[in-house]
């Protein structure tokens, strides 16, 4: 990846990837196309990480008994580190962090960030806090992500180091969030109105909406805990006078709002894929935009559903019930919008398409059974099973990380400047597909039978659903592996070079050169048109 | 293409920094909306504790009311002035730099730094009183444990505070007195005098809430 030496042959155009080699011009660079990747090779090795810690809990949990896994506390270590991990490691940078550090510049025709320092120095935070977060490991943490007070300010693993680590994450993630929103507000091209503003860079700006304002919140939160363990501060420890509840509520202000840091991107990426590949306008552009800001205004008001059990007042219980229900309001909107866009149009089954399909399928189940959840007194019965588990995994595994597969895919051919594999990709793609519902569909009926999570063993009257799940996980996880070294492969191996917009695509990032110069376009361009305007005179072959 | 500058400042003194992706006046427009968007940021970490602040208060009203007659509450009113005469020089500095005048932006940057240190000396004061008398959570053998949760959020409100007041000082220093010797400012280009000046104004409000909720209220 490091060393390109193409640029001995004639041919080769000059681009982002070969006008400066070496490893050391990729760790120096400021190039947001540069940084995408720079993003990518580091949440990968989390989410190899995170998805190991998965499996060998699913494998623990394959059958009733204690399998290799003989306390508790090893099989607690387990779930923190798939938590730790994949949050606050690999999803939340996930999206925003590569495809929106790749894509917002080249759709709104801007050469770099505002702040392309910045957006290099968010990227070594990022590192620093990995470095600190995989140092605190070594004396494993026991919390689970949430870090719940009195538990996380008495144990003695290295909590301290752990939610250090979170703290300065969250502070690479703020960087890069204010970073995105002063770009979409400074430096659009001629043209690029608000109203003509890709999906995805709308989606990209909700969620910087979200990462700068309530990430702080967690990061001080995150501080208190260690002062409560430093020093006894008293905030959150009962024994002392504190409130754990305080803690869970500042910790969801954040908590909450995440997932919407992490599946709102989800939605842009859809929104951009769907129309090239049904060949229509995206069906109700100003809503698609409208429901993306409502979801984060509305994300806001609603943490306190993760604790209804946890003695907050009656009053407040149903008022974070009823405006939890609201959520599903501008959440289905963008549902009828995606299907209603594919209603009559000329639809291909391209990868991207498949994984956008197949986001939106799991996406209404994740929010269907949100609703479930919402529900006061179903709520007080599904909390703490594999309801909850199965719930939050279609939310997040088949929204916000299958939108990044779709959007790897997708894009693949502008970041790479290389085709990918059409067959290989598919059949990558049904292993996953099959996979997750494999595991999740059974974690469903398991919460509904009571099986509570975080438990490393359990009656056998649970054992096939648990067997299922398992062989779904691994199912899952080959179907990872596969789809990620397709991609890698090709990028690296493939032969079929990449034509400037391999998929008659209108927006503006397909215009310009695969893969993009350094500073993406070679004029600045001037906007005209809308970015979905398929099927219309207008629509000219690039 | 030919740079791989980002930031170039070899320009004559008085000119903005030649910037390789956007104009001046844009890059003027960003930094202020980034600072404006980190100030918010900051707002929202301090609100926090605030908050916490709050609760604590509702829950050991009592303790509180008798914990913070024991601050000295004429050394906070002392810093109190002490941050508003440097929020002052600061604001002075931000016309100096738009009048041109370098060396003015300099001498009222000074004083606020100065202030900075005088702030800091004063409340080193009051935290050895407090460590002479065992005034901490977690000295439970000392009588004023009782205090314990008003002495907890009282240090991390203060020292998160005094943090940000150093960090001010290192930015007025490197970003506004440094520049200033050279003679960089002029009415074309004064960006990180007026930043630095605002993000100090936050340093000195939030010490404006915390004054009278610690001290006077309790």
């Amino acid at each position: 990846m490091s060393a390109h030496t193409h640029t001995a042959h004639g041919s080769e155009e000059l681009n982002y990837l070969n006008w400066k080699t070496g490893i050391w011009s990729w760790l120096t660079s400021t190039d947001h196309k540069r940084i995408c990747f720079l993003y990518l090779f580091a949440i990968m090795i989390f989410f190899i990480g995170g998805g190991i810690a998965a499996l060998l809990m699913r494998t623990e949990l394959a059958f009733s008994g204690s399998q290799f896994i003989k306390d508790p506390h090893t099989y607690n270590v387990l779930f923190t580190m798939h938590g730790v991990f994949m949050i606050f490691l690999f999803v939340v940078p996930g999206i925003p962090a590569t495809l929106g550090n790749f894509l917002i510049p080249l759709m709104i025709g801007a050469k770099d960030v505002a702040f392309p320092r910045l957006n290099l120095f968010s990227w070594y935070l990022y590192v620093v806090g990995a470095l600190i977060g995989g140092y605190a490991m070594l004396h494993p943490v026991d919390t689970g992500w949430t870090f719940y007070a009195p538990y996380s300010t008495t144990t003695d693993t290295s909590v301290s180091l752990m939610v250090f680590a979170a703290f300065v994450l969250g502070f690479s993630s703020i960087l890069t969030g204010l970073n995105f929103l002063v770009t979409i507000h400074q430096l659009r091209a001629p043209g690029m109105t608000w109203m003509r503003l890709p999906v995805f860079v709308w989606a990209s700006y909700a969620t910087a909406v979200i990462q700068t304002v309530a990430t702080p919140v967690v990061g001080m939160t995150l501080l208190l805990v260690i002062a409560e363990r430093t020093f006894g501060a008293g905030i959150f420890d009962p024994s002392k006078g504190g409130d754990p509840v305080l803690m869970e509520h500042l910790f969801w202000f954040y908590s909450h709002p995440v997932v919407y840091i992490m599946v709102l991107p989800a939605f842009g990426v859809v929104g951009e894929i769907i129309p090239v590949f049904s060949r229509k306008p995206l069906f109700g552009y100003k809503m698609v935009v409208i429901s993306s800001m409502a979801i984060a205004a509305v994300g806001f008001i609603v943490w306190a559903h993760h604790m209804f059990v946890a003695g907050i007042s009656d009053f407040s219980a149903k008022f974070f019930s009823i405006v939890t229900f609201l959520v599903a309001i501008p959440t289905a909107i963008k549902v009828f919008n995606w299907v209603s866009t594919m209603y009559k149009g000329s639809i291909s089954f391209a990868t991207p398409m498949l994984y956008a399909m197949a986001f939106v399928f799991l996406f209404m189940v994740a929010g269907t059974t949100g609703i479930y959840l919402a529900m006061l007194g179903v709520d007080v019965y599904y909390h703490d099973t594999y309801f909850v588990v199965a719930h939050f995994h279609y939310t997040i595994q088949g929204g916000a990380v299958i939108g990044l597969i779709a959007a790897l895919h997708f894009w693949f051919p502008k970041m790479s400047g290389k085709m990918y594999n059409e067959t290989v990709s598919k059949v990558a793609f049904a292993f996953l597909f099959l996979g997750f519902n494999l595991t999740f569909i059974p974690q469903f009926v398991l919460g509904m039978d009571g099986m509570p999570r975080r438990y490393y063993d359990y009656p056998a009257q649970y054992q096939t659903l648990h067997t299922i799940s398992t062989i779904g996980a691994y199912l899952n996880g080959f179907g990872y592996m596969f789809a990620l070294v397709n991609l890698l492969w090709t990028a690296k191996f493939g032969k079929v070079k990449a034509p400037r917009n391999p998929y008659n695509s209108v927006s503006l990032e397909w215009q310009t050169q695969s893969p993009p110069i350094h500073e993406n376009f070679p004029e600045t361009p001037v906007v005209d048109k809308d970015p979905y305007h398929y099927g219309t005179a207008t629509h000219t072959h690039a | 293409m030919s740079t791989s500058a980002i930031v170039d400042h070899n320009v004559p003194p008085g000119e903005p920094p030649i910037i390789h992706h956007m104009d001046s006046n844009t890059a003027y427009g960003a930094a202020k909306l980034g600072m404006w968007l980190f100030l918010a940021t900051e707002v929202l970490l301090f609100a926090v504790m605030f908050c916490s602040f709050a609760i604590m208060r509702y829950y050991h009203l009592a303790e509180f009311h008798d914990a913070s007659h024991h601050l000295n509450l004429w050394a906070g009113a002392l810093n109190t002035a002490i941050l508003l005469f440097s929020s002052y020089t600061a604001a002075v500095a931000v016309t100096k730099a738009q009048q041109g005048d370098n060396k003015g932006v300099a001498r009222n940057f000074g004083i606020s730094v100065f202030c900075g240190f005088l702030f800091l000396m004063v409340k080193t004061f009051e935290y050895t009183g407090k460590a002479h008398h065992g005034m901490f959570p977690f000295v439970w053998n000392s009588h004023f444990y009782e205090y314990k949760n008003f002495l907890g959020i009282y240090y991390c409100m203060t020292g998160l505070h005094a943090l940000h007041v150093i960090i001010g000082m290192v930015v007025m220093t490197l970003y506004g007195i440094r520049p200033a010797l050279k003679n960089r400012f002029s009415g074309k280009y004064y960006t990180p005098v007026e930043l630095s000046a605002l993000y100090w104004h936050l340093v000195d409000l939030i010490w404006i809430y915390l004054f009278p909720l610690l001290y006077l209220v309790g």
